[in-house]
């Protein structure tokens, strides 16, 4: 005996893990044992690999490491003795699966021991073969199996047969091989081979269609006699359970007949006897004959229409669906849910009790219930139904509500008879489980509201109603805020009565309350917060004298250490504060939202979780996206003048609700550069530009960015906006990013209104020239109007004449189209191009420009890039 | 068909696991431990059934042991049932009155006797009887090999001496 391997028995070694206390004691065991095991593969010592291979196969399932064992399967394998191959082909099975490429030096072996005079090595390659060969393998050892389906003994036989169902997954061409030898296991008598001969044909059928073709000519006949037989024989003690001979046998071909008369009625017509028989003959009081009813219910769904038989199959379900025994209900369910396609009106008729097993207090069999009770709705029963669920809602366990309210508010969207009903539904259903509404349902709903205009008042005050109850149900109180933001003054005034309800007296403060009590509650998300600033900001221009009250709300999170929060506060504060005049403008009522492009976008929409990180991949290609949907940003002030670029209708609704917080700093990752809300300075610079003008006039800060934290974009930014700011000399303005000082009207300008600036030359290089012209818009001094023309100077055409120009923040930039994209040689003709700019600085700070010029001249791309500097002063 | 065949005692310990389907190293331990957690905490009186991942485990307590079959969303569950006590009844014959020890420590005469029943997650053989018969012809195989083992051992043992 080699004196360095372990002398432990595997017994031995057992006992000693099992008498560990710890699974640091446990660890140790195994430790030692598997450096005596190393010691001995390297030692490559022959007595006692068997014993170590068992050893590792134990330790293996413990969840240890073993792969350095995998040789020692194929050694193993490899020695003559059958013992030695037997443990070793169990370790090959164990230790390794299918994709370890050690797996691929054993295929000689197998195919030498597939060869071997012992059937007994014969049968372990095979099931070796069946469990855990590869593709490859499948393909190398085909031939060999395809042999052995005719061996002598009948349990090779049925080895070979499972090996081959495995092969023909692995690799479905080779199917048409097996269609001949798997016909002829059809006819023999013993079980075994029987029972794996119709599995093979079963599993030919599956892939491919000649195959099918084949059995249901010459095999049809030959199932349905086995199973007259097998369903007529006397007692057979070897295969007898519960007083059925074989019930495996039996549920075997059940299956294989219900491949042969599937969209074939003369196949169909043909078994239509026996399966009447099996049905009615069938003893139902044991779970092996209640699993072959239960084959041979789906087998007559699926083959050809005969009413009697139908009629008798969902007689069997109905029995099932009032068993006791839970396993039986189970598949009462699942099989009904089949049944729905073929005979919906008998199904129905089980309804209540599918309703009473939606409430039962087994997991399993609720879901399958209520997946059922989903495809069972439809536009007449769907009022009851949805009551009956909503009510078990209330009870509902935890875990199951998530699933429950889904299928609730898919239910309701898509059956709904009329506005006020799927409204009163969904705020029930936020009401009682609004915490595991998803996001894009609660969405949903703000869009039905916002259309049905006669139904605002009535939807506000309900949801006032309902938050005083639930105030715990996160999206009910997104809803509420929202609707209380923009339908307020139809709360306090009770506008819009329907007959229906009951009248409330609501003060404007307890309006105010409500988004109040959103934001202070500790538990509230961003989101909340969020929705409940903007209502507050909307609050205050409805109801004037809360106003004071709104701006101290407001005011108390200009410190908040969440930066959307923060921006939010500053920008609504300075609002409040300071632009009465435009406030009411500023705030009003959101448009209609379109319903169309909503439902449109959800039917193709990507699961949420995903879209957010998606849709930078989105917007950069499309850039300045025509979004079909009404764009209009609160923050935006220009969208009349301009279209705002902001993310593509994808995510319209979230800009609408002011809810666009993907920079939040969970998101950090991959924040998409163009959009609106937060990324307003961003949209600046790239309005009226495509994306690649922002990214290479900046290219490095862009660029960066988008890759960057939310607060380092931030940081980018300034550096942007600080940098041609000083170098223009101006005092660089210490205030904070004060969107509307643009518009205030206390810019003490010396107008100059009508004034002639001179013309300037922004770029010339060696072959071409940008001129600009200036005149100013009437009425608005601080906004320029340039008139930009580009000459070619050299003898070339230029083709695809790109122009882009990015300003620094406190500049606003509008591009329209250039006159043209070709740009004639020799200074013979120009391309024009009007540019508006908008310096929010006016009087303090000059323009300043950066200029991209992308063109091809002999199809070789050329890029020019600039700043202008030499703008006149008091532009 | 049977993506895999887990065997748990009650302390959630695996004492048997055999795979038809590939799962890496990782994934296993994964299922393992989330169909563990969901069968070990399902009451007595509830179906054997438990939907996961879009597919369906049958399970069945036997005294301490937890059988568990993996199988695809349309395979019959009652046969799987059936299946379960199938393999049961054969190790009990095998073992006479079969007990969580006798798994452990002959793990791989269960593993053997599993092989007889299921190839590529499909059944085999459906007589006990056969089964039981070409496990004892392989086990008479390996104990004569062994006695001649010895006895040629002895030989050389003897000639060296």
């Amino acid at each position: 005996m080699n004196p360095f391997s372990s002398g432990t028995r595997l017994r031995d070694m057992i006992r000693a893990i099992r008498a560990c206390k710890t699974a640091a004691e446990e660890r140790a065991v195994i430790r030692k044992e598997c450096a005596a095991i190393r010691a001995a593969i390297d030692e490559n010592d022959h007595d006692y690999r068997h014993r170590n291979l068992a050893k590792l196969m134990f330790i293996h399932m413990l969840g240890y490491p073993t792969h350095f064992g995998q040789m020692e399967c194929l050694k193993l394998i490899a020695s003559a003795g059958f013992p030695e191959k037997r443990i070793g082909y169990l370790g090959l099975m164990l230790l390794l699966d299918e994709r370890q490429e050690v797996l691929m030096l054993v295929t000689n072996s197998l195919k030498q021991d597939l060869n071997h005079s012992n059937q007994y090595i014969v049968g372990l390659a095979l099931c070796a073969l069946g469990n855990i060969c590869s593709a490859e393998m499948a393909r190398d050892l085909a031939p060999e199996v395809e042999r052995l389906l005719q061996f002598r003994d009948p349990n090779i036989r049925k080895k070979a047969a499972l090996c081959s169902i495995r092969i023909i997954r692995k690799v479905p061409d080779l199917a048409e091989n097996f269609v001949n030898p798997a016909a002829s296991l059809l006819k023999e008598k013993h079980h075994g081979v029987m029972i794996t001969g119709v599995q093979l044909c079963t599993e030919l059928c599956k892939h491919s269609s000649e195959a099918l073709e084949y059995f249901r000519k010459k095999s049809t006949e030959g199932a349905v006699k086995t199973l007259k037989d097998l369903v007529n024989s006397p007692y057979a003690p070897e295969y007898d359970i519960a007083g059925i001979t074989d019930p495996f046998l039996h549920i075997r071909l059940l299956k294989f007949l219900r491949v042969l008369g599937h969209e074939d009625a003369d196949a169909s017509d043909y078994m239509n006897d026996i399966l009447a028989q099996v049905a009615t003959k069938t003893e139902s009081n044991k779970n092996a004959g209640n699993a072959i009813l239960y084959e041979c219910v789906e087998t007559i769904m699926s083959i050809e229409d005969s009413g009697g038989l139908r009629v008798l199959a969902i007689n069997i379900l109905g029995r099932f669906l009032s068993n006791r025994d839970n396993n039986i209900r189970y598949v009462a369910l699942n099989m009904l849910m089949k049944a729905i396609t073929v005979d919906g009106q008998a199904v129905q008729r089980h309804r209540a009790t599918i309703l009473e097993c939606v409430k039962d207090s087994d997991a399993s069999i609720r879901k399958r219930a209520l997946e059922l009770v989903y495809l069972l709705v439809n536009e007449s029963n769907v009022k009851p139904l949805t009551k009956e669920l909503i009510d078990y809602l209330e009870v509902a366990d935890q875990e199951f509500k998530g699933d429950l309210t889904a299928k609730i508010c898919s239910i309701v969207a898509k059956y709904s008879p009329e506005k006020i009903w799927y409204i009163d539904q969904m705020l029930k259903v936020l009401s009682e489980a609004g915490n595991f509404v998803k996001d894009e349902v609660w969405h949903g709903l703000i869009v039905v509201i916002s259309n049905a205009s006669d139904l605002h008042g009535y939807t506000v005050r309900a949801l006032y109603r309902a938050f005083q109850i639930s105030s715990e149900q996160e999206s009910l109180v997104r809803v509420t805020v929202w609707c209380i933001g923009e339908y307020g003054d139809m709360l306090v005034n009770n506008i819009g009565m329907l007959d229906i309800e009951d009248p409330i007296v609501v003060t404007e403060s307890d309006a105010v309350d409500v988004a109040e009590t959103a934001i202070k509650r500790h538990n509230s998300d961003l989101t909340i917060k969020a929705m409940a600033m903007i209502a507050l900001l909307k609050l205050s221009s409805r109801f004037p004298s809360c106003s004071e009250r709104i701006n101290h709300l407001i005011v108390q999170y200009k410190g908040s250490l969440v930066l959307e929060l923060q921006q939010r506060s500053i920008e609504f504060n300075s609002i409040i504060a300071s632009h009465q005049n435009m406030r009411s403008t500023l705030v009003e009522r959101m448009p209609v939202l379109d319903e169309a492009t909503f439902i449109g976008k959800r039917a193709g929409s990507i699961p949420a979780s995903v879209s957010s990180s998606n849709r930078a991949a989105i917007n950069l290609p499309n850039g300045v996206s025509k979004s079909a949907a009404p764009l209009v940003d609160l923050l935006d002030l220009s969208s009349d003048e301009v279209p705002v670029p902001s993310s593509s209708g994808s995510d319209f609704i979230q800009d609408l609700l002011g809810l666009d917080l993907s920079a939040a700093p969970e998101q950090s990752g991959s924040n998409p550069a163009p959009k609106s809300g937060t990324d307003v300075l961003l949209d600046l610079l790239s309005i009226g530009t495509t994306p690649p003008a922002q990214s290479s006039a900046f290219p490095a800060d862009i660029l960066s960015n988008q890759e960057k934290s939310p607060t380092s974009q931030l940081d980018g930014l300034s550096s942007l906006s600080l940098l041609p700011a000083s170098k223009a000399s101006a005092p660089v303005s210490s205030s904070t990013i004060d969107l509307l000082g643009g518009l205030a009207p206390n810019v003490a300008s010396s107008d100059e209104n009508g004034s002639v600036y001179p013309s300037i030359v922004a770029y010339e290089s060696g072959s071409l020239r940008i001129t600009f012209d200036f005149s100013k818009a009437a009425g608005s001094p601080q906004t320029t109007l340039i008139h930009a023309t580009f000459k070619n100077l050299s003898p070339n055409v230029y083709s695809n004449f790109i122009f882009q120009a990015a300003v620094p923040k406190f500049l606003q930039l509008h591009l329209d189209p250039a006159s043209g994209s070709t740009l004639p040689g020799s200074g013979n003709g120009s391309i024009t191009q009007k540019l508006k700019v908008t310096n929010s600085q006016y009087g303090k700070k000059h323009l300043v420009m950066r200029l991209r010029i992308a063109y091809k001249v002999d199809d070789k791309d050329i890029l020019e890039e600039a700043q202008v500097n030499n703008f006149p002063r008091n532009l | 068909m049977i993506h895999f065949v887990l065997l748990i005692s009650r302390q959630g310990k695996v004492r048997l696991t055999k795979w038809y389907s590939p799962y890496t190293q990782k994934e296993r331990s994964k299922v393992i431990r989330e169909l563990s957690g969901m069968i070990l905490n399902r009451g007595p009186k509830l179906c054997n059934f438990v939907e996961w991942r879009g597919l369906k485990a049958v399970y069945k307590r036997y005294a301490s042991l937890y059988f568990c079959m993996c199988i695809d969303q349309d395979d019959n569950e009652l046969e799987v049932l059936e299946c379960i006590h199938h393999f049961v009844e054969i190790l009990d014959r095998y073992f006479g009155s079969v007990c969580e020890l006798d798994l452990i420590f002959n793990f791989h005469k269960a593993y053997y006797i599993l092989d007889e029943l299921l190839i590529a997650g499909e059944l085999q053989e459906s007589s006990k009887k056969t089964v039981a018969r070409l496990i004892a012809a392989q086990d008479s195989l390996v104990e004569t090999a062994k006695e001649q083992a010895s006895s040629i051992s002895n030989i050389i043992a003897q000639a060296t001496k």
